[in-house]
Formats: structure tokens, C-alpha cells, sequence
């Protein structure tokens, strides 16, 4: 059990940082510590990827004049998969941020249950 | 005739494109756009509809230029054609009854913003509904978030922007497991497109390899999705969410959002893992348990709330319960009666919001019951139409979700075990607690005892009436004409599989 961990230790790695992050996301009270763990939950998953779509001892699958051997490099398709990947998890976290700052600007506090608190007493 | 193959394509692409350019019209040019462009996506996906029902079968249309296991694709059966229209439809229906708000909702340099979320997020609708490749799925599922946080918050208030931030951190955590599943699913079969992927994994399966692998997959994606779509105890952002947002936002988040996610979940016990897998991996029986306590918790929610807009929230949950209950009889008809309470509550709960605004409306703004007493005398259509969808949700005969419940009873009378008890009981005390709370709501909006607010004269506007008497059409052509429905999503089933 233990010796699978050490022969697979990417994966073993990606899966704590993914669960760092989750529970970060949805514990933390930190609005700012949130989208950190939103991003450690992704950034884990593309680790977890690019560790799969290695193969050891081949080379990058760039096309230079001729199309080498499929023998020669690692799998391209995770590698586009992580691309794909970070382009949404940057979307998603210019969102969150622009969604804390005007809260910021509101509420002058980052603390999300501070700022239900506050929310509720606006009424 | 063929041509029709392109049409899924077509409605995405130009939802996505009419999207950018309503960044930057008018407010005006942007609502005709997007208004002319939803007609569209309507009239294409009835015609997709009329085509697979024609040739009886599924086809797949290949974007780009490369076949099957590399490429990406579209397929197209009869359940994602019905899909595909009744999404349409409602969405039309419910920017068409709450447009008058939109203007009192949303401030002026921000109108034509909505209407770039609105088209991002039909043609994120279209792309789930359609889409053949899992992770084009979660591409999709994340654009579908980001335009439903907007939609949230565009309202700018201190309530809504709170209620955009509780569902994005919840429905960020809901597409981090779902991702997370779909790569160890790559990790496991080395496929992205659904049929590849079902048969390594129906391979796997009869050989008895990786089962602990397979079950945490299949783990991950249901309770992402489950958490998406805010199956019962992942409900906490869907009051504030659905409370807070303007009357066509409520509507298009509760009745289509949540059901696209749901219609995914469909989609991938059907295509992806095999319904023999996926029945056999007992993951349903947490549907089940979650569904049926949804089923109550959400009702007794929505009994305790003197808000009206937050009790239809909290009813959503109870419904939300009715459907996870159908996929959790693990059986076909199980299947369908939940597809047809996706059907039979979008278009209920839909009408229920934007009735709800305009009974508000002539209250002074107001969404609490003492308010909204005698309403239904001031705004006479939105008290009928509210009146028809509470009588609906309860299920009374004549009305859709009379029929949902009873595809739902049969199919748990069709299970044999524990189930069926199980089933049959709390469909009955739920249907019992809806009854309290959406007949104390009739009850109160036609109450004619107050004598703060005496409109007489007040005229609902055109738009408004008519999706209103469109909602009601729709409510009663479901309950009273359903059988060509449950045929087309039994035949659209069997294309899945």
C-alpha cells in the first residue's frame, strides 16, 4: 500500500493539494484564501494530468519539419487538456476576484461571515 | 433534409457569437438580438427534433477535422432535441415575462451586459445538452457557472451579490470533483468521447478490473453534479440565489441551470458509464436517501418562510428531491418519470417567479405574505398564473405535476422492495406539505383585505400577459396531453443506450 504511494508520488501529491484546496474553498472564511484554494484545487488537477500524460524518457510532441515517431514523445492530449483547463480556472477565478473586491468596497471587510452579518442588518 | 445535422452546431456557435456582440449594443439592439436569436435556437432544435424523431435514430456531427477518437463531437437523439426545445422555449417565456423588470432590476449602462449572460448561457445550455465529449462537458459546465454568477449578481445589491458568491464558491467545489472524476475516468479508459469511454469502461466492468477506481469516479461526478445542482444537503446558496436575483434570472436559474446539470447527469449514466455499471455501483440508493430527504426538508423550509420568492426557492429544493428520487429507483421508468419532472417543474416553477414579480409589483415591491394579500385582485393574470402553478406543484390533476407524481408512484410501485415504501410515503407527505404551503400562498394573494394598495387601474403590460397565458398553455398542454412526451423521452432513452 505504502510502496504504491511512493512508485505513484505525483498522483499521491495532486490528490493532498486537492485536498487542500477543497477544504480551503469551503472552510476558509477568507474571501481572498478561498480563491487561493480554488486555485491549489485546480492547479493539483493539472499536476495530476500532466504526471498521467508523461511517459518517461520521451520527448516534447512538437512538430520540427518532420512528424517524428509516436514512439519518441509523451501524450499530447493531456498536456492540451491542462491548457484548456488553466484558460477556465483563470476565468473563473478574475470572477471570484471581481466579485471580492466590490464586495471590499462595500463592506470594507473580506470575512465572508462578517459580510452576511453585515448583509442581513442592511435590511 | 440533411441540412438539419448542422443545426445543433449552428445554434451554439451563434449563441456564443451574438453573445460577444452584445457587449456592445444598446440595451435595446442587445434584447432584440438576443430575442431573435433565441426564437432561433427554438425553431432549429424543434426541427433537430422533428429530424431524429423522422429517421429514428441518433447521429453525430463531427467539429473539426478529425474522426471520432481524436476529434470532438455533437450527437443528437430525440431526448436532446425535446431538451434542446423546451430550454429554448422557456427561456424565451421567462425573459419575455420579466423583461418589463429587467429595467427596474438592473441599472441602465448594465442592460445590454445581461444579455450577453443570457446568450453565453443558452449556448452553454445547448453545448451540454448536445455535447458527445466529457470534457467539452466541464468546459461548458464552468461557462454555464461563470453566466449563472452573473446573472446573480448583476442586480448589484448587498443580498444578491452575497447570494453570486455563495453559489460560485459552492459551484466551484461542485466542478473541482466533477473535473477531478472526469480525469481519473482519462486516467482509467484514456477516452474523453462518451461512447469510446462506455466501452472501456463496460470492458473494465465485465472483466471485474479497477472496481474501487470505477466507484470513485463515479463518486465524484455524481456529487459534483449533485452539489451543482443543489441536490439536498448542498442547498444552502439556492434560497439567497433564486431570492435575491431579478424575476427572469430566478426563472431561468431554477428551471433550466439546474436541469441542464441534471440532464448531464442523465446523460452520463446513460453514455458514459453504462447504466448496468452505474446501477449496479449502489450510488443510487444516496440518491434516493438524499431525493426523499430533499423532498421534506425542502417543503418544511418553504413552510417556515414568510417570503414568498424564498418559499418557491425552498419548494425547488423539495423538487430537485423529486427528481434525484426518479434516478434513484435505478430503473427505466424511474428515468423517465424524472425527466418528465425536469420537464413538468421547469415550466411550473419558471411561471411561479415571474407570477411572483408581478404580484410584488402591485405590493409596493414587497415579497412577504401580508403584503401580497388581495394581490391576485390587483394583478389578475399573475394571480391566475400563480394560482395554476401552486395547483400544479401540488399536483392536482388537469396540471403537469400531477403527472410527474404519478410516473413517479408507478415507478416505485414497480421496484418490489424497500424502496416502494419508502417511495410511496413520502411522495404522499411531501405532496401533503406542498399543498400547506402553496395553498396558504393562493389563499393569501386572494385575500381581499388590504387597504394599503388600491390599483385598480393597473395594467401588466403587454410581455407580460403574454408569457404568462404562454407558461399556463404550457402547464395545462402537459397535463393534460403528456403522452407524446413520455413517448419521445422513453424513445430518447433508448437512443442512449
Amino acid at each position: 500500500m505504502l510502496g504504491n504511494l511512493f512508485a505513484n508520488y505525483y498522483e499521491a501529491v495532486s490528490m493532498i493539494l486537492f485536498g487542500i484546496g477543497f477544504t480551503t474553498l469551503l472552510l476558509n472564511r477568507n474571501m481572498i484564501k478561498k480563491i487561493m484554494g480554488l486555485n491549489i484545487m485546480d492547479t493539483a488537477i493539472y499536476l495530476f494530468l500532466a504526471a498521467k500524460g508523461y511517459i518517461f524518457g520521451r520527448k516534447v510532441p512538437i512538430v520540427n519539419g518532420t512528424v517524428p515517431e509516436p514512439e519518441t514523445y509523451i501524450n499530447p492530449i493531456p498536456s492540451g487538456l491542462v491548457l484548456t483547463g488553466i484558460v477556465v480556472s483563470v476565468s473563473v477565478t478574475a470572477v471570484m476576484l471581481s466579485l471580492t473586491i466590490r464586495l471590499y468596497r462595500r463592506y470594507r471587510t473580506l470575512d465572508i461571515d462578517e459580510i452576511t452579518r453585515l448583509v442581513k442588518e442592511e435590511k | 433534409m440533411d441540412f438539419i445535422r448542422n443545426f445543433p452546431f449552428f445554434c451554439i456557435v451563434l449563441a456564443l457569437a451574438s453573445g460577444v456582440i452584445s457587449s456592445v449594443l444598446r440595451p435595446k439592439a442587445a434584447k432584440a438580438l438576443s430575442f431573435i436569436l433565441i426564437s432561433f435556437s427554438c425553431i432549429c432544435s424543434f426541427c433537430v427534433l422533428y429530424y431524429t424523431v423522422q429517421t429514428g435514430e441518433a447521429f453525430t456531427y463531427m467539429m473539426g477535422h478529425f474522426p471520432a477518437p481524436w476529434g470532438n463531437e455533437i450527437r443528437a437523439g430525440v431526448l436532446e432535441g425535446v431538451m434542446a426545445s423546451f430550454f429554448s422555449v422557456i427561456m424565451l417565456l421567462a425573459l419575455l415575462g420579466g423583461e418589463k423588470y429587467l429595467k427596474a432590476d438592473i441599472e441602465e449602462s448594465k442592460q445590454n451586459l445581461y444579455f450577453v449572460l443570457v446568450n453565453l448561457l443558452l449556448s452553454s445550455l445547448l453545448a451540454l445538452v448536445y455535447t458527445n465529449d466529457l470534457f467539452t462537458a466541464y468546459v461548458f459546465v464552468e461557462i454555464n457557472t461563470i453566466a449563472a454568477g452573473g446573472l446573480i449578481m448583476i442586480r448589484s445589491n448587498g443580498h444578491s451579490m452575497l447570494a453570486a458568491t455563495k453559489y460560485m464558491i459552492m459551484s466551484l467545489l461542485g466542478s473541482g470533483l466533477l473535473l477531478i472524476g472526469i480525469t481519473l475516468q482519462y486516467d482509467l479508459t484514456g477516452h474523453l468521447l462518451m461512447s469510446n469511454i462506455q466501452e472501456s469502461i463496460g470492458e473494465l466492468a465485465a472483466h471485474g478490473e479497477y472496481t474501487v477506481p470505477l466507484t470513485v469516479i463515479i463518486g465524484l461526478i455524481s456529487v459534483g453534479i449533485a452539489i451543482k445542482s443543489a441536490l439536498f444537503p448542498f442547498h444552502a446558496w439556492l434560497a439567497d440565489a433564486y431570492g435575491y436575483s431579478t424575476a427572469s434570472s430566478a426563472a431561468i436559474l431554477s428551471s433550466l441551470v439546474s436541469k441542464a446539470y441534471i440532464f448531464l447527469l442523465i446523460k452520463i449514466i446513460y453514455r458514459v458509464i453504462g447504466t448496468g455499471v452505474f446501477w449496479d455501483s449502489k450510488i443510487t440508493n444516496v440518491f434516493f436517501v438524499l431525493g426523499v430527504a430533499g423532498m421534506l426538508f425542502g417543503s418544511i423550509s418553504a413552510i417556515k418562510e414568510c417570503d414568498m420568492r424564498r418559499m418557491i426557492a425552498f419548494s425547488s429544493v423539495a423538487q430537485i428531491g423529486y427528481i434525484y428520487m426518479g434516478l434513484g429507483f435505478g430503473t427505466k421508468l424511474g428515468v423517465t418519470a424524472a425527466v418528465f419532472h425536469i420537464f413538468s417543474h421547469a415550466a411550473t416553477k419558471s411561471m411561479l417567479f415571474v407570477a411572483c414579480r408581478g404580484l410584488s409589483e402591485v405590493s409596493g415591491n414587497k415579497k412577504d405574505f401580508s403584503d401580497l394579500k388581495g394581490s391576485g385582485f390587483r394583478n389578475r393574470i399573475a394571480g391566475v398564473a400563480f394560482t395554476v402553478g401552486a395547483l400544479s406543484m401540488v399536483g392536482v390533476p388537469l396540471f403537469a405535476g400531477f403527472i410527474s407524481k404519478l410516473y413517479l408512484t408507478s415507478a416505485a410501485l414497480e421496484t418490489m422492495s424497500l424502496k416502494m415504501a419508502v417511495g410511496v410515503i413520502v411522495l404522499a407527505v411531501s405532496t401533503i406539505l406542498n399543498a400547506l404551503y402553496f395553498i396558504r400562498a393562493v389563499i393569501s394573494i386572494y385575500t381581499p383585505r388590504n387597504e394599503h394598495y388600491r390599483d385598480a387601474a393597473f395594467r401588466p403590460g403587454m410581455t407580460f400577459c403574454a408569457g404568462m397565458v404562454c407558461f399556463i398553455a404550457i402547464n395545462f398542454l402537459l397535463g393534460l396531453a403528456s403522452h407524446p412526451l413520455i413517448t419521445a423521452i422513453e424513445q430518447g432513452l433508448q437512443m442512449f443506450s
